[in-house]
């Protein structure tokens, strides 16, 4: 026994140097790699425009993940800026303005009572800055699911809705219709909209994308019959092309009751907001980026696919789509 | 794994063979038929009146007042003192989490990579590993460090232990000291019991909004997030400890005059310090288990890759994910636990030979030094090669879970029908319909007939809350889901619990699958459970039981297991058969521990209601998930939370007087067990 355990001591003490001298010498990529990069960075901060940190927060939707993602991994590579991806709720994102914990809201559907918290000529704190239309169109509209269309093609016209109404019901409707309301982040009428234009139908929230999504593929796959509120960009529009019910048509101030609302929503334009102090670095080739950045929602949707039906990573489906769009890139990098 | 710890202490109970019967209270059902029979009759002619809903979008004045609390929270960031203090907590956390991942998780600039490659930390963990507890526990340790790197996971692997660690130190300096004053002194125990009550029935989403108010966004809410989750097993557990430290021996302590800290560090302290180290286990575990939840608020760890599974619609690519957050329990857990053995197995003289064990502990440790020094220098010790695995397992394991729910949907719809049609609905009109001054009435009644006084008090006081906060009809709503999700418990955790208790191989087949279903995220399996029951409340019921029944299925076939073997063979030997041995003496003997396990069982459903808000459930759930996405409805989920809880407290209270005749184990413990996120 004891003579083993001095041996094995002794194959472990040559093991350790040989291990140790290999290391020492050999190896050493790492180093390599460290003083390129440092390098890289002073040779960066020696330049004119440089690129500071971009706080990138990450709304909690596939669509705003594509619009950031490619907008992060662009000032990365090309401007050497670093960013930091903060997956948050909007609510939270927009307090993040004011500690700075966020830069960039990236694609904003509209939060009238945020603004008038932290934008100044809303009556805010002047935290967040309205950094314009990122180029997205937000669309809300009722859909059903192609197959339903297909067969009940009247359907597609909120007027004959109650005909079918008793088809809609569920256990959970209460012997009306069922209309399934949205994940709670999106603005909705809806409980107001049925009322307003008698409809024989009870909104029943999913409470969560994931649950709108799902109920969608799970009523086409199986022939249910299903109504909801949905929108677009999605990226289940690339899977699944729901189809829109007409309602009234949107016009100004229909929605300003929201108890009186018996309107169609009104195409939403998606907008950027900037943390105020970070955004007046006018210098900031970052702060340039984001600033330009614009596309459209074909553009997005490609990525959002990328990333939910290939199940790409984030960066690698930014990374491909900026190898694949260098025209439109360009443009942002002027 | 997780829950091995509440069920050891459940068996310190009174000894098994005592007859449990003697010990029962007197029932009760009849008073509680007439009050039933009552309501039922008042609300005939008044159902539909009173019921105090609130419509849609609506608030009422104190949500609004929570909102502009906030709201000058918010701006008195910079000026208000509470804020400035959290604020400069925050920062300090904030701090320590972005060094320790510089070290281990993401690359420290312009290094390309962290200080210390997956070499070198794998190396280092093994070797902790074998020093605290065995070369068992070193390969396990060496087995699951491969895996999350194996697996595509190596960064947000590390980030979760980061976390984790960070909460368990902090635990441990808040959670001993309170522990051992709670342990020590009554009046302070009498302060500190209500709170960890509190604590413990709250889901812990509720606790995301007022938090991330005052510690920001990011790592630090996370972590103050979890150790408010964390740490009340501790406190609870410590004081156990010291509590029972045989009074013999403080007597001696006190008699050859030692002073009270003397006779704390020299006697108390070392008694117990098995117990506590049970307490840390379930510390460890609770911690880890908020790993998904804290990642709604950009904490980092392995909770990000789930919800992104969520977010695409993609089981297989949260389920990933899921499992490495098991792995990591089980290794915790095991770690943890043979380490806290390990010093009765030395005592008694188990173990490797002393020179052996010296000579591995050096060698190792010489070993994982020069493994870290390789993994600082060489790239590919620093960054785990990309084998694929993760998402090769993604995508079969979706497929498969498609498969299944593809080929069951035809028939849960009907079950789901026949379930919310026979039971929910008729409940929750019972309960949402009666106008809320007689269903307070009648609740508070019950309460008083079920556990006099001292349950009458408490459940008053929650009742007036309910009201206060303006959520009643949406209360009883989630009452109405959380009774069916309970009775559904119950049935599954008897069936299963006496199978297990009856049948060893079952015993063994199952408890994995449990210990499993209590600590992967309930994000994983929400999909299917959407793509098999549609959006709806039995979906959020459904969510709810995966996580509930666990634990009431444990206590179940523990209880059951309870039933001594000489009472069993007396039974066998009067030819009873199976049935009858379970109905007549196998479940009426374990009645405590039906009774525990329907109290837990109630509690952990009612944690998920804010999960199950998001698949459709509505109700309370729905509002708490509404008041975390929108602005403007800050305050009536803050509300929401607050009647979630004021439910828990109300529901635990009646429950625990009305037990209160029967046996020690249900004052003993009246702690949620650690595992699973809410």
């Amino acid at each position: 026994m004891q003579v083993s355990i001095n041996r094995s001591l002794k194959t472990l003490a040559v093991a350790a140097v040989a291990a140790l001298s290999v290391s020492a010498c050999g190896g050493g990529d790492i180093d390599a790699k460290t003083s390129q990069n440092a390098s890289a960075n002073a040779s960066n901060s020696a330049q004119a425009g440089k690129c500071g940190t971009i706080n990138m927060a990450v709304n909690p939707w596939v669509g705003y993940e594509a619009s950031a993602y490619v907008v992060g991994e662009l000032a990365k590579s090309k401007l050497g800026c670093t960013v930091n991806y903060k997956d948050l709720k909007e609510d939270v994102s927009w307090q993040g303005f004011g500690t700075g914990e966020v830069d960039v809201v990236i694609e904003d559907w509209g939060h009238p009572d945020l603004e008038k918290k932290f934008v100044k000529d809303k009556g805010g704190d002047g935290s967040a800055t309205d950094g314009g239309p990122n180029g997205n169109k937000g669309i809300i509209h009722w859909y059903v699911p192609p197959w339903l269309a297909a067969e009940y093609p009247d359907i597609l016209d909120y007027n004959n809705l109650n005909k079918y109404a008793d088809k809609f019901a569920t256990s959970e409707s209460g012997g009306k219709g069922q209309f399934l309301g949205a994940d709670p982040s999106y603005v909705q009428f809806d409980e107001a909209i049925v009322k307003n234009l008698n409809l024989n139908f009870k909104v029943v929230f999913s409470g969560g994308e994931a649950a709108s999504i799902t109920a969608f593929q799970k009523a086409e796959k199986n022939k249910e019959w299903l109504i909801g509120y949905f929108y677009e960009p999605q990226w289940l529009f690339a899977e699944l092309p729901l189809k829109a019910v007409k309602l009234p048509p949107y016009t100004d101030g229909c929605q300003a009751d929201p108890a009186k609302v018996a309107c169609d929503y009104p195409d939403t334009i998606l907008k950027k907001f900037y943390s105020t102090k970070w955004a007046s670095n006018a210098e900031d080739t970052g702060v340039k980026l984001v600033k330009a950045f614009q596309w459209t929602n074909e553009d997005q949707n490609i990525v959002a696919k990328y990333i939910s039906q290939d199940k790409m990573s984030k960066e690698d489906a930014a990374k491909k789509w900026i190898a694949d769009n260098p025209d439109k890139v360009a443009a942002w990098l002027k | 794994m997780s829950t091995a710890a509440p069920p050891k202490v459940i068996r310190q109970g009174p000894a098994p063979d005592a007859p449990p019967v003697l010990a029962e209270p007197t029932p009760r059902w009849k008073p509680v038929a007439v009050v039933l029979l009552l309501w039922l009759a008042v609300w005939w002619f008044t159902k539909g009146t009173d019921t105090l809903v609130l419509a849609g979008r609506d608030r009422t004045p104190v949500m609004d007042t929570l909102a502009a609390f906030r709201d000058r929270m918010i701006a008195g960031r910079e000026s208000n003192p509470v804020m400035v203090v959290t604020g400069a907590l925050a920062d300090a956390l904030r701090g320590t989490v972005s060094f320790l991942q510089r070290v281990i998780s993401i690359p420290d600039d312009p290094r390309p990579v962290p200080q210390i490659g997956w070499l070198g930390v794998t190396a280092v963990a093994t070797w902790v590993g074998y020093a605290v507890a065995n070369w068992r526990i070193a390969l396990l340790v060496l087995g699951t460090f491969l895996s999350f790197g194996a697996f595509g996971y190596w960064s947000h692997s590390m980030d979760l232990l980061i976390m984790v660690g960070i909460a368990v130190v902090l635990s441990l300096a808040v959670g001993i000291p309170l522990g051992i004053l709670a342990g020590t002194n009554k009046r302070a125990n009498s302060i500190i019991e209500p709170v960890l009550d509190f604590l413990q029935t709250m889901p812990t989403f509720v606790y995301l909004l007022p938090i991330v108010l005052f510690f920001g966004i990011g790592s630090a809410s996370a972590v103050v997030c979890t150790l408010l989750y964390a740490v009340p097993p501790l406190i609870r557990i410590s004081a156990h400890g010291i509590r029972t430290v045989p009074p013999t021996m403080v007597e001696v302590a006190d008699s050859i005059g030692l002073t009270r800290w003397q006779r704390l560090l020299k006697v108390q302290l070392p008694l117990a310090k098995r117990t506590i180290i049970v307490g840390l286990n379930q510390t460890t575990l609770a911690a880890l288990s908020m790993a998904t939840i804290a990642s709604f608020v950009n904490g980092p760890g392995l909770g990000k890759p789930v919800l992104d599974g969520l977010r695409i619609n993609d089981t297989g690519t949260a389920l990933v994910p899921g499992l490495l957050i098991v792995a990591m329990a089980i290794m915790l857990d095991r770690a943890t636990t043979a380490a806290s053995e390990r010093g009765d197995i030395m005592a008694r003289g188990g173990g490797l030979p002393p020179r052996l064990h010296r000579a591995i502990l050096i060698g190792g440790g010489v070993l994982a030094a020069v493994a870290v020094m390789i993994s600082r220098q060489s790239l590919w010790a620093a960054e785990f090669p990309d084998l694929g695995w993760g998402r090769a397992i993604a995508k079969g394991a979706g497929d498969v879970i498609t498969a299944i729910t593809d080929t069951l949907s035809p028939i849960t719809g009907p079950f789901k029908d026949a379930i919310t049609y026979a039971l929910l609905n008729p409940l929750q009109a019972f309960l949402s319909e009666s106008p809320w001054w007689l269903a307070a009435a009648a609740i508070a009644l019950l309460a008083y007939v079920l556990g006099g006084l001292r349950a009458l008090v408490p459940t008053v006081v929650c009742l007036a809350g309910m009201v206060f906060f303006g959520l009643w009809n949406n209360a009883m709503v989630t009452l109405a889901m959380t009774l069916v999700a309970t009775i559904l418990c119950m049935v599954i955790a008897v069936v299963v619990g006496v199978a297990m208790a009856r049948k060893r191989s079952a015993d063994l087949l199952i408890r994995p699958i449990l210990d499993a279903g209590q600590t992967i995220p309930a994000f994983v399996y929400l999909i299917p459970c959407l793509a098999l029951f549609g959006p709806s409340r039995f979906t959020g019921i459904v969510a709810a039981l995966a996580y509930a029944a666990p634990v009431s299925i444990k206590l179940v076939a523990d209880g059951v297991k309870g039933v001594s073997a000489t009472t069993m063979e007396a039974v066998r030997s009067s030819g009873a058969s199976t049935m009858q041995q379970i109905r007549k003496v196998q479940l009426p003997m374990a009645k405590a521990s039906l009774m525990l396990a329907t109290n837990q069982g109630l509690l952990f459903v009612l944690a998920m209601a804010v999960i199950s808000g998001m698949v459709g459930a509505g109700a309370l759930g729905y509002d708490v998930v509404i008041g975390f996405s929108r602005s403007e409805e800050w305050g009536k989920g803050f509300a929401a939370g607050a009647t979630i809880v004021l439910l828990g407290i109300m529901i635990d209270r009646i429950a625990r007087r009305a037990a209160e005749a029967a046996p020690d184990q249900w004052k003993r413990f009246p702690m949620r067990a650690p595992t699973g996120p809410f």
